[in-house]
This record gives C-alpha cells, sequence and structure tokens, in this order.
C-alpha cells in the first residue's frame, strides 16, 4: 500500500515538476483553443479533471482483466462514456458556455492527457493512485489553463470572470485592450513563456542540445 | 463544382485544422522534428480524414440523428447523444482495419505509415473534423471534399512547421526556451500567418 508521502508526489508532481501540458506535451488543442476567457477556462479544467480522475479510476480497476491486443479500444469506450455523461451535465446545467466549448467539450475524448495518463500510469498501478494521478494531472492542466485564462482575459477584455478590473476605454476608462490577445493564437506565446518560466526555475527539465 | 472547390479550398487554408482551429496540437508538436517522418504523417492522416469524416456523416444522418430511424420503425427515436462513442468506434475501428489492409495489400505503403497509424486514432484532428462535419450538417459529397481537405490542411502545417524545426537546430536559444518553448512559439507565428487567411470570402 503506498505511503503518504507517494501520495502526495503523484497528486502534486504533475503542477510543476510534471506537467502534462509544458513537460509531457500532452492536451494542448484545448488550451489553445478555448482560453480566451477565464470562465470557459475554468469549466473545462473542471470537466477534464473529472474525466481523467475518473477514466484512471475504472481502467484501474479493471486492468487485470483488459486484454492488451483490445485495450486501446476498451480505454476509449470508458472515456467517451465519461465525456457523454459530461457534455449532458454541461449542456444540462451551463448551457451557454457549453455552448462556447463547442466540439471541445467531445475532444476531451481525443485529449491526450487522458488517453496518455491511463496509458502510462493507470495500466499498471492501483486503483486509488491511479485516481490521484489523473486528479494531479487534472489540476496541472487546469494550472496552464486558468494561468492563460487570466492573462487574456484581463489584459484583452479588462476583466475577470466578466467583471471590470482595469476600465477600458470603450466604457470610459483609460485601459485599451490588446488585441492580440483577444485572438486565440496568442496561446502559442503564452504557453511557450510559460514553458521558458518553469524550465528557468526547474532546470531539469531542460531538453539537452541535439 | 464550385461550391466543393471553394469548401476544399476553405478547409486547407482558413480553417486550417492545425493552425486555425488548433487541433491535433499534440502529434503536430510532437512529432515534427523531420520533413521525412512529418509528411508520413500527413499522408496518414489525410487517408484517415478523408475516409472517416464521410463513413462517420452517413452513420449519423441514417441511424444518430434524431428522428433517423423513421426506415426501421422507431420515427421517435433520438440516439445523438450516443455520437461521441460511435465516433471514436468507428474512428479507431477504421483506423485499425486500414492498418490491417495495409499490412496485407501494399506493405511498402504500410512499412511508410504503419506507425503513425495508431497515433492517428487519439488525434484530435480526425475526431474535430467528424465533429464539425456533422455539427455543419454536411452531405456525404461535402463531407469527403470536407475531410480530405481538412486533412491536406493539417498535412502541409505541420510539414511546414517540422521543415522550420530543422533550420532551427542550428540556432542558439537560451536554454529554457529550447525544445518545446521555441516551437510553441514558432507555431504561435505561422497561425499569425495563416490568420491572414481569414479575410477572404469565397
Amino acid at each position: 500500500m503506498a505511503d503518504a508521502k507517494e501520495m502526495k508526489k503523484v497528486l502534486f508532481g504533475p503542477i510543476l515538476d510534471n506537467n502534462p501540458i509544458a513537460l509531457q506535451v500532452l492536451g494542448i488543442c484545448s488550451a489553445l483553443a478555448i482560453t480566451t476567457k477565464l470562465e470557459t477556462a475554468l469549466v473545462m479544467s473542471l470537466a477534464l479533471t473529472t474525466v481523467v480522475s475518473f477514466s484512471n479510476l475504472f481502467i484501474s480497476l479493471i486492468r487485470n482483466q483488459i486484454p492488451s491486443s483490445v485495450r486501446i479500444i476498451i480505454q476509449m469506450t470508458i472515456i467517451a462514456s465519461l465525456v457523454i455523461v459530461v457534455d449532458q451535465i454541461l449542456r444540462a446545467y451551463t448551457y451557454e458556455v457549453s455552448k462556447q466549448l463547442s466540439v471541445f467539450v467531445g475532444l476531451i475524448i481525443t485529449n491526450c492527457i487522458v488517453m496518455g495518463r491511463a496509458e502510462a500510469y493507470a495500466m499498471k498501478s492501483p486503483p486509488l493512485l491511479s485516481f490521484l494521478d489523473g486528479l494531479g494531472n487534472g489540476l496541472g492542466y487546469s494550472f496552464i489553463l486558468i494561468c492563460i485564462g487570466i492573462v487574456k482575459e484581463l489584459f484583452g477584455f479588462g476583466t475577470i470572470l466578466g467583471f471590470e478590473i482595469l476600465p477600458v476605454v470603450q466604457n470610459g476608462g483609460w485601459y485599451q485592450g490588446n488585441g492580440l490577445l483577444i485572438l486565440p493564437f496568442s496561446s502559442f506565446f503564452l504557453i511557450g513563456g510559460m514553458v521558458w518560466f518553469i524550465r528557468t526555475i526547474r532546470p531539469e527539465q531542460v531538453e539537452p542540445k541535439e | 463544382m464550385e461550391h466543393y472547390i471553394s469548401l476544399f479550398v476553405r478547409s486547407i487554408f482558413i480553417e486550417n485544422m492545425a493552425l486555425s482551429l488548433f487541433l491535433g496540437m499534440c502529434t503536430f508538436l510532437a512529432v515534427s522534428k523531420k520533413v521525412k517522418t512529418a509528411m508520413g504523417l500527413g499522408a496518414a492522416v489525410v487517408v484517415v480524414l478523408g475516409i472517416s469524416v464521410p463513413v462517420n456523416q452517413v452513420i449519423y444522418v441514417n441511424i444518430l440523428a434524431p428522428g433517423a430511424l423513421a426506415w426501421a420503425g422507431f420515427p421517435d427515436a433520438d440516439l445523438s447523444f450516443l455520437n461521441f462513442l460511435t465516433f471514436i468506434g468507428v474512428i479507431a475501428a477504421l483506423v485499425q482495419i486500414l492498418e490491417m489492409s495495409l499490412d496485407k495489400f501494399f506493405p511498402a505503403l504500410y512499412n511508410a505509415l504503419g506507425i503513425f497509424l495508431p497515433l492517428i486514432t487519439v488525434n484530435c484532428a480526425i475526431f474535430g473534423g467528424v465533429a464539425f462535419a456533422v455539427q455543419r450538417e454536411y452531405n456525404f459529397t461535402e463531407s469527403v471534399v470536407y475531410g480530405v481537405g481538412s486533412g491536406v490542411g493539417w498535412a502541409i502545417a505541420i510539414v511546414l512547421l517540422a521543415a522550420v524545426r530543422e533550420k532551427l537546430k542550428y540556432a542558439d536559444m537560451p536554454e529554457g526556451v529550447r525544445g518545446l518553448g521555441s516551437v510553441f512559439m514558432i507555431a504561435g507565428l505561422m497561425a499569425l500567418g495563416f490568420q491572414s487567411f481569414t479575410g477572404i470570402a469565397l
């Protein structure tokens, strides 16, 4: 049985030391496309964290019964069922946000974080640890998404979660919104910058020169 | 005919899968170190998108859409909530069939594309293409054109990125930004370039 220290490592490791986006290169599509507003970023983080923790849990529970030749399809089926549940819940309770997310909720199925963690961790670890690993990776993903969401919304629109922080020129304030940050591709630069930042404080992640 | 050509061009450039819609990013960033592998992966994506988009479109229209089961005697059935599960199942099965038949009938092609095929099941560009085609209610011919077009767009983008990265090997960058950080920024600049297509109306 894993001790508390191991659990803590599995849960908090992925936030800075082994971040799914910044180090493992997983789950980037949605991180780029839906972070224009903090609200969508929050909903997406929540949805992904739920899916990745529970898919890890369920896959780990049946890992000894899965024949390895069809494991991808089985993992896919479990993940897809979870995503359908999340999608239906989002549509029922936060209809506006789920419309903004459009196909990206469905894309959680092919989000490599979910598949990657199922394949790399849940297939060979006990259920509780797998669940924590999923939760930790979900939090690592959320951390990046929320940082980017805050930067983009604050400097692009002058608001956070719709509340005005920097009064923009259009409403008689002094802040001229940064048009570049409203466009989706600016997340590329922000994530690139975050990778740089994380690697500066964690130099062991620097890639060797080819 | 004109309609299809404009759809084709639009799906390649204006709605480029990788650089405008940010789909298939994980493989886009991870497998773009060499132009040659990028080309192989690009070709595999074109093939899989070109087949799976129309197949899923047919399945959705005839089985899953609300009221689609009227031909089987269930006019009130609405199975559209099963869409994700069906799409991903069909994509996984198609990739598997493609891999086996390539292995059997075209060994040379299999050797070139084979290692990329399993990667493609989890490539969000495929799933995204299918989901968009269904959401926009394309008919069969449109979905063939859209599938092939968006595949070609993705392939162009990954080959371009790989070409830039091959040159960038000689650049002297700060340590922290070397590798992944720089790839993000290059992809960002390329996406900026592709933004210039957005204003074009066809």
